[in-house]
């Protein structure tokens, strides 16, 4: 469904606090799906739970209920290793020679 | 980064129609903006269970009992999906629960209304989906990366509902006088606060211009109601029912259908708290995590000693 409520006269700004006391419920679970043999694990989402085998067990319930996958990877969230910095990915910007439409090959040549 | 290079990179993405991924730089606004309107997203499906909960058990059939048990699963499910999306911008699950338990965040009005016939369900799929569809399918361009993914998802859900509710619809005014007389009188309850699920009118949005700036929202909301009116109206014509608007005109000259003012008095004092079924939904929803909580214990205690009994072995 969808919605956005708006703000009601009088609505009180809130306060949220972030990163606040997940330690009270389950930890956050990563979840991958393979859609079908072949394919590679993708991440679909997250899940709390309690333990490995129930996060298995939800991942199955809450992202594959209509036969998108044949299998499910979960890891704990922070387990996951992010790169922290965007200009790592820059250089390649710079070397086009390494992609083959660099290359002018006449049409003679044929397959290459 | 420096900070400059920051606020100018998000800015680049967001006129370059890509998304805002959720380790980037953004400014705190746009970040509680998004946190407010995906908590609501996914309070609404949450809380959306309920109405439709309500007749799981007096389903006419076994199959119509099967589907609506599959479609309030889904409703589940897209809790989960924007609750999954919420949290990468750094809010906690368990906070976004508190803020609803207590009334601080919102959820859309509709669900504050109740539902008094099977017809409820067939109306609910038909023009609360539909309106949930016309809505989502745009928001599929929003700028937030793991929002535009759970709307995608959504989506591809979501039209099972819309169809299933519409298929009770045809049923109904193929049935008895009874059956026809249900049918109407359910479009005559949902009609307008269908109609308000959209919001209020541009000019009394606060939030529309800042948000379509930073493209969260992408069409405004009475275009979106104008969008959703006009697949609508000829819908329920095909049904031979009446949609109770005295004003309703096709204008030959736009293509559109106009329709006479919405009670906005009504609107406003639904999201106040004052709906029909506002404090019946949050003491429920409420009860039901009080109710669960030996479940969650337990199974906390059981993770905890399966990690124990790893580390003896």
């Amino acid at each position: 469904m969808s919605y956005e409520v708006p703000v009601a006269p009088g609505e009180e700004q809130q306060d949220i606090e972030f990163g606040s006391s997940s330690d009270h419920g389950f930890p956050l679970w990563e979840v991958f799906v393979r859609a079908k043999r072949g394919l590679n694990h993708t991440h679909v989402g997250s899940l709390h739970a309690p333990d490995s085998e129930t996060a298995i067990q939800n991942a199955r319930d809450g992202y594959t209920r209509r036969a998108e996958g044949v299998s499910v990877w979960v890891v704990p969230s922070t387990e996951i290793v992010a790169s922290d910095d965007v200009t790592m990915f820059e250089p390649f910007e710079d070397k086009p020679y390494r992609h083959p439409t660099f290359y002018e090959i006449p049409d003679e040549v044929g397959q290459l | 980064m420096d900070p400059d290079a920051e606020e100018q990179m998000f800015a680049a993405v967001i006129a370059a129609d890509e998304k805002i991924e959720p380790r980037d730089w953004m400014p705190d606004g746009y970040r509680s903006s998004l946190i407010r309107q995906m908590a609501q997203h996914a309070h609404s499906e949450v809380i959306g269970m309920q109405p439709e909960a309500n007749w799981i058990l007096r389903a006419p059939t076994l199959l119509r009992k099967a589907i609506l048990i599959a479609k309030v699963q889904d409703e589940a499910g897209h809790g989960l999906y924007l609750y999954s999306a919420a949290e990468t911008l750094g809010v906690s699950r368990d906070e976004l629960q508190r803020l609803l338990h207590s009334g601080r965040q919102k959820y859309s009005s509709i669900f504050n209304y109740p539902t008094l016939s099977w017809a409820d369900m067939g109306t609910i799929g038909w023009l609360v989906d539909g309106a949930a569809i016309v809505n989502q399918i745009v928001l599929q361009r929003t700028s937030y990366g793991p929002y535009s993914r759970a709307m995608v998802k959504i989506c591809k859900e979501e039209s099972f509902h819309a169809r299933q509710g519409y298929s009770i619809m045809m049923t109904l005014v193929d049935g008895s006088e009874e059956q026809k007389a249900m049918a109407q009188d359910a479009i005559d309850r949902w009609w307008w606060p269908a109609l308000m699920m959209f919001g209020p009118h541009d000019s009394e949005s606060s939030h529309t211009e800042q948000s379509m700036a930073w493209k969260i929202k992408r069409i405004t909301n009475d275009d979106l109601r104008q969008m959703f009116i006009d697949q609508t109206v000829p819908q329920a014509h095909y049904l031979g029912l009446t949609i109770p608007d005295p004003e309703l005109a096709f204008d030959e000259e736009t293509g559109h259908w106009n329709i006479g003012e919405i009670d906005w008095e009504e609107f406003w004092a639904t999201i106040q708290g004052d709906g029909p079924l506002n404090r019946e939904r949050i003491a429920h929803k409420t009860k039901a995590w009080d109710d669960g909580r030996w479940v969650r214990e337990g199974a906390s205690g059981y993770a905890a000693k399966n990690r124990s009994l790893d580390k003896s072995a």
